[in-house]
């Protein structure tokens, strides 16, 4: 892998570069820390999925087995105590919900990082409010996820309130810095746009018209139109239907275990388990497919911080949109190939991992030669 | 810098802080008492069933149904909408580079826009209000959305050729 002898920042002077892009400054933190947030996300994601996903899965089809039992039974409070497990405070649900509100909303905020880092020069306001800004967006924006992750595992533990614990408050927290951070920088682009300066076209958002820069603006958009279609697809055809079949077979389990017919009853269970896992796979398939459209666009504007080659920088390119298309298209197949597309989406993933570490690995390096340029 | 751009640029930031306002009221004022409700009423029809009280039930297991309709939607417009957001700012940044005239991109960025409002508008109206006119404006506010996308994509295409 080699740097390229090309101009700083794409065509800029050294200085320039260094003035637009500075040690601890806001802009630097924004990427650099938007870029570590979308990764800790994705690696959070591969580890969840591997390790929590399926168990928590297995463990809440058990449970409702054991409650159609119950009723079958005549048990009352044992039908209830399992679906009281099954989502019920700190019940399974919650373990698996919290895990992948956490997991979208690391990643969503290292996104909202790196546009915020590109709409910076847009936006009127000093440089260290600007830097304090993006200091309170990124504690924001890792407060809320990890507080989210704790919710399950301290409940209500020392809480004031009956219903809501420290997590949950902490989260929230979490989410009004970020909110706080974004108006903020709201009301830069504000007084920005008040004051009439024409900096826009001065500032050059996309200075090098690489190859690697069109083709994630071209793949970033058509990946974000597919997301779409796939989702307006699944809304019209699937979202619906998913959901009355979901109460048709509940009702089922309900009607044949109070009836005695445990068959019937345990086979509604199963049909039930299969539907949800039917619903995953497409809200899945249709999050990511979006998600990595987005972010291919996020890192076309930053393509000319990397400091790679342009054909190191073509083939990480190329591996991040490659592993954008593999893992929706192969979490979808998991409904009929099972846990071999299952691996194959982990692999299109784990593509999209490494490409973005190289991109991380390039602009770190792009900020040691300014920093060393400038000392 | 020219209308289309600003257009997607205040539109999008408008819509980061509605998306993330409705996030945060929602966290505080409606997600715990949904899920509460979704949870409390499938127990309740187990546990009436195991009392052999199917009709009651079956009305428990409605109140369910009716509770996750809404969590799922309501869940669905926060994200939605903030997605939506990043999106519209992110094309405000470089909407210059569809290679369409201006007047084009200008009809463009307000279809992006009012797209981006609507489809979760009509999204959450559908926990507000039954029938056609919330489900037309979600599919209005999503073929307007997805007819934009793929021209915005011809658009950045025909600069790469």
């Amino acid at each position: 892998m080699h740097a390229s002898a090309r101009p700083a920042a794409g065509g800029a002077s050294p200085v320039a570069a260094t003035r637009a892009f500075p040690a601890q400054g806001a802009r630097r933190l924004l990427i650099l820390g938007g870029i570590g947030l979308i990764l800790a996300g994705m690696i959070f994601g591969d580890i969840f999925a591997v390790f929590v996903l399926h168990q928590n899965a297995g463990r809440i089809g058990a449970h409702l087995q054991a409650g159609v039992e119950a009723v079958a039974a005549g048990n009352a409070a044992a039908a209830e105590a399992h679906i009281l497990v099954i989502g019920g405070p700190g019940g399974l649900l919650e373990n698996r919900g919290t895990k992948v509100d956490t997991h979208v909303h690391i990643i969503a905020f290292g996104y909202i990082a790196l546009l915020l880092a590109l709409v910076l020069p847009y936006v009127a306001l000093p440089e260290p409010l600007k830097k304090h800004l993006a200091v309170v967006f990124l504690l924001g924006a890792t407060l809320l996820p990890v507080s989210v992750f704790l919710i399950y595992h301290v409940g209500l533990a020392y809480s004031p309130l009956s219903s809501i614990g420290w997590a949950s408050i902490l989260a929230d927290l979490g989410g009004l810095l970020v909110i706080i951070a974004c108006a903020g920088y709201l009301t830069g682009v504000w007084r920005h746009l008040r004051s009439g300066r024409d900096a826009w076209r001065a500032e050059v958002l996309l200075p090098e018209r690489s190859g690697s820069s069109r083709t994630l603006l071209v793949g970033g958009t058509l990946l974000v139109l597919i997301g779409y279609l796939h989702g307006a697809y699944y809304a019209g055809v699937h979202l619906y239907e998913h959901e009355a079949r979901d109460v048709q077979l509940l009702r089922t389990m309900l009607e044949s275990a109070a009836a005695g017919n445990a068959d019937q009853a345990s086979a509604a269970v199963n049909a039930y388990g299969g539907l949800q896992g039917e619903k995953a796979v497409h809200i899945a398939a249709h999050a990511h497919i979006i998600e990595f459209g987005t972010l291919a666009l996020l890192l076309a504007f930053v393509q000319p911080l990397v400091f790679l080659s342009e054909p190191w920088k073509r083939r990480w390119t190329a591996a991040l949109l490659a592993g954008s298309v593999i893992l929706p298209v192969f979490v979808l197949l998991e409904l009929k190939w099972g846990l071999v597309a299952g691996g194959i989406a982990d692999v299109g993933g784990l593509l999209v991992i490494i490409a973005l570490t190289a991109m991380l690995i390039g602009v770190l390096r792009h900020t040691g030669r300014l920093d060393a340029g400038k000392a | 810098m020219s209308h289309s751009r600003k257009l997607l640029l205040v539109g999008g930031l408008l819509l980061v802080v509605l998306g993330m306002s409705y996030g945060l009221y929602y966290a505080l004022f409606d997600e715990h008492q949904t899920l509460e409700s979704i949870t409390l009423s499938l127990a309740r029809s187990f546990s009436l069933a195991a009392g052999k009280q199917m009709e009651p039930a079956g009305a428990a297991l409605d109140a369910y149904a009716a509770a996750k309709f809404a969590y799922v939607r309501e869940v669905d417009v926060h994200s939605h909408w903030s997605g939506l957001a990043l999106l519209l700012i992110l094309f405000g940044l470089i909407f210059d580079q569809v290679t369409f005239p201006e007047r084009t991109r200008l009809y463009l960025a307000a279809a992006l826009v009012a797209g981006s409002f609507l489809f979760p508008v009509g999204v959450l109206l559908q926990t507000v209000i039954g029938g056609l006119l919330p489900k037309a404006l979600a599919a209005a506010g999503a073929a307007l959305l997805t007819l934009t996308l793929a021209a915005v994509a011809a658009g950045f295409a025909r600069r790469g050729g």
